[in-house]
């Protein structure tokens, strides 16, 4: 089972490469609309990448009210 | 006509198979004008049919298949019509898509949605009147409806009810929530799950396979198999026609359509 700081960290280097932002650029704790520069669509998106790559399902329900990276990856880190 | 260039569509017969691609910005939101070119579409269908075996629905748009319902329009309606007058008004447009629809759903030719991103609402119904479904892994599908104080108008739930059942259906339309193309195809939903980008030439394979089979067998077997669930969808119209006139619908249509917050889409 992978740790809270091992997803976290999967996330922050996934959300990067999608939507070509630098790594280095993104902060746990950063709203993650705002460091991307993302709308809805694009949230959901990053929602499929992330089942794609955690295997796991995410209702997007769960997401509202999240908008760092570090509440993201807990949400991920509950299902997996 | 072997082909047609429309403003929300086009289509062209080539090799004995309908390419029917959307292509309204920003994300197909199906229109009046969507309406009268899908029925431009539908009314020569049946003289195309003899040339062809297969139809394919695919979006050309980056941004997805068909996000639905153009809801902007459906709010304007609401406040040309007034709230007495919108359930006739709309009463008369979802006959006119449940014509389509139904010519779609039972096309002799054998019919297949190639999607990918965003195929929600009124986009997910028409997919939904294909035999087959190919989904890249970026797709996801969702009846947002509920949310907008709405059923699905389109024949989307007496079409996902007979092909998957009930439990389906009440998952999806009573969360209101969005699943993906795995979870789609773990539940028979969707029949390939491709990679990025790669479900129109998955679509274009498939159709090329189905060239080998005769036509008359084809559809005698997609007759046998699939019927249209004509009471159900009698049943959707009148009560999208009772809950469209109620103040919670339009107040939940000038929300999204005034919203600026980032989550729109989410459920």
């Amino acid at each position: 089972m992978e740790t809270a700081e091992k997803t976290l960290d999967e996330i922050l280097t996934l959300a990067a490469a999608h939507f070509k932002v630098p790594r280095e650029k993104l902060f746990p704790d950063e709203d993650f609309f705002k460091a991307l520069g993302i709308d809805s669509l694009q949230t959901l998106d990053l929602l499929t990448k992330l089942e794609n790559h955690f295997r796991v399902e995410l209702p997007d329900y769960e997401l509202q009210g999240v908008t760092d990276f570090r509440a993201l990856a807990a949400k991920i880190q509950a299902r997996l | 006509m072997k082909q047609f260039e429309g403003q929300t569509l086009s289509w062209e017969l080539k090799d004995g198979v309908i390419e029917l691609a959307l292509h309204r910005e920003p994300l197909n939101e199906i229109s009046s004008l969507t309406l009268e070119e899908l029925e431009k579409f539908v009314a020569v269908l049946g003289g195309l049919s003899h040339e062809a075996h297969a139809l394919i629905l695919y979006s050309s748009l980056k941004s997805g298949f068909c996000a639905g319902a153009d809801l902007r329009e459906l709010y304007q309606w609401i406040q040309e019509y007034g709230q007495s007058e919108v359930a006739k008004h709309a009463r008369e447009y979802l006959e006119r898509i449940h014509a389509v629809m139904n010519v779609l759903d039972m096309s002799p030719l054998t019919t297949i949605a190639a999607v990918h991103g965003v195929t929600f609402g009124g986009g997910f119904e028409l997919a939904l009147t294909c035999d087959l479904i190919i989904a890249d892994k970026m797709a996801r599908f969702c009846f947002p409806e509920l949310r907008l104080g709405l059923i699905p108008g389109y024949g989307g739930i007496p079409r996902l009810k007979r092909d998957l059942g009930n439990a389906v259906v009440r998952d999806l339309l009573l969360t209101g929530r969005s699943f993906n193309s795995t979870k789609a195809q773990q539940i028979g939903l969707v029949s390939q799950v491709v990679s990025e980008g790669e479900a129109l030439r998955a679509a274009r394979a498939t159709a090329m396979q189905m060239a080998k089979f005769d036509r008359t067998t084809a559809a005698a077997a997609k007759q046998f198999i699939k019927q249209l669930p004509l009471e159900e969808l009698k049943r959707e119209i009148d009560i999208f026609c009772d809950l469209i006139s109620r103040p919670a619908v339009q107040a939940g249509l000038k929300k999204f359509v005034e919203s600026t917050d980032a989550q729109p889409y989410l459920p």
